[in-house]
């Protein structure tokens, strides 16, 4: 079973129909019970990083979801739930996330050409840096649907696949048992399902 | 490369998809949920669903067949027709809406794309308007196109964008039904005067419309259409493949 954690941000009815039509079950919860006996755990979330940052530690939710990952459990954080799992975001500001990996969230505005709209809204195409579960039933060059204005760093240790809007930057994490995307699966047509679903198969490990 | 988009845009009412759509091997094709995945199967990178219901029966109908929808299609979909309050927003979300599409609900009272793009964010807000010509000035017309509220359509335009929409839809009433194309004249001076993606709308007639629009305005990031999809004369594949022959970017 895969726990959607609800942790009061964004909407999960795409999310957890997704995971239905790969046939995988998904319960959307913020019960600690029912994410501790879950397989694995996806970290959603739309909207400002230091509102959702704040939520999630409102809600204990971040330590749970750190003791879980600790033990080996697959987590998946989607859009700005991947941003979560850095160390921090300069969105607004500066915001502590769960630095469950290094790096920190930086805006596109400043960093890209004016010619280049923000948010980055629309199809782009994928680019593998790593072989990752994620990837098993899709390939480079894929299309996937993002919606954001904010980024992660590329990096040696971390970054599963990058995409390029007026510079590169990351698409997708994989570290250990910790995965992200800053794009939506679950708005990617075939390809995003194809992505859930190697999710889904990922194994879990010990840090 | 971020793709230029193309979307195909279906009227609902009553929960039914309505203005004749034809296709061969589509056993239901008044269905929202078949017309969707045909879509979404073909190369569709979008879809919108505009209401067209009056009653609060059809509504609800409407809201079932759009949580239908969103449970088996997996691409943005967005939805308009009749969104007048941030409740409006809140029950087309909650059935698995990704953006909402206001027009003359924003005419009548501006401050709802700002409160609706504090809630949801600005990438939820689309701002529709409809834009025709009247003594040389583009003016924004109201209730499908019937009324024209006198307002400047440039500076209207811009100024929901500073409230908070994060999408333009221009369609044009001078070009819509026309079948010559799109209104390029109109569509350049709207994506000189935003930063936010613009989607032009109204005109399309074949598939060279498309290259002309894309070529001619590289700032456009979608091109939307009704009947020539429905009726097949444009095939989205086709469309795709077309496109790319010209170096544009697109999905397929």
């Amino acid at each position: 079973m895969i726990a959607i954690l609800d942790y009061g941000v964004g909407n999960l009815f795409s999310l957890r129909s997704s995971f239905a039509a790969i046939g995988a079950e998904a319960v959307v919860t913020a019960d600690p019970k029912v994410i501790r006996s879950a397989d694995k755990l996806i970290l959603p979330g739309v909207g400002a990083f230091e509102d959702a940052a704040r939520k999630l530690r409102e809600s204990g939710l971040d330590l749970l979801l750190k003791e879980e990952v600790a033990n080996g459990k697959p987590l998946m954080g989607i859009c700005l739930g991947m941003q979560l799992l850095f160390e921090k975001s300069y969105e607004y500001g500066e915001h502590e996330g769960l630095g469950l990996l290094r790096g920190s969230i930086l805006p596109f505005s400043g960093k890209i050409a004016p010619s280049y709209k923000i948010p980055h809204i629309g199809w782009n195409q994928l680019a593998f840096e790593k072989d990752v579960p994620l990837w098993k039933y899709v390939k480079t060059g894929d299309y996937v649907y993002f919606v954001h204005s904010f980024f992660a760093e590329i990096d040696g240790v971390h970054t599963a696949a990058t995409a390029e809007y007026g510079i590169p930057f990351t698409a997708a994490v994989a570290k250990n048992n910790i995965y992200g995307c800053q794009f939506h699966p679950e708005k990617s047509g075939s390809v995003g399902l194809g992505i859930l679903r190697g999710f889904c198969e990922a194994e879990g490990s010990q840090c | 490369m971020i793709t230029k988009r193309i979307i195909p845009c279906l009227d609902v009412k009553n929960g039914r998809v309505v203005k004749g759509v034809n296709f061969e091997g589509l056993a239901d094709v008044s269905s929202p949920v078949s017309l969707a995945k045909y879509y979404s199967e073909n190369g569709a990178d979008e879809l919108v669903f505009y209401d067209i219901t009056a009653s609060a029966e059809g509504r609800a109908l409407f809201t079932d067949a759009l949580r239908e929808v969103a449970s088996q299609i997996f691409i943005p979909l967005t939805v308009g027709g009749g969104i007048n309050t941030v409740e409006d927003f809140d029950r087309v979300l909650k059935c698995g809406a990704d953006k909402v599409s206001v027009n003359s609900g924003a005419i009548r009272r501006p401050e709802l794309i700002s409160e609706a793009a504090k809630l949801y964010g600005d990438q939820c807000v689309v701002i529709s308007a409809d834009v025709k010509r009247v003594d040389g000035v583009f003016r924004v017309f109201a209730k499908g196109g019937r009324e024209n509220t006198g307002m400047e359509a440039i500076s209207w335009i811009r100024h929901c964008v500073e409230l908070g929409a994060g999408e333009v839809v221009v369609n044009s009433i001078d070009t819509d039904g026309v079948k010559g194309g799109f209104d390029l004249e109109m569509l350049k001076a709207v994506s000189d005067a935003v930063n936010v993606p613009v989607i032009a709308s109204g005109g399309a007639g074949c598939i060279d419309h498309f290259t002309s629009l894309f070529k001619e305005i590289p700032e456009i990031d979608a091109g939307l259409a009704a009947s020539i999809f429905h009726f097949g004369e444009v095939k989205i594949p086709e469309l795709k493949k077309a496109l790319a022959d010209e170096g544009i970017c697109v999905r397929i």
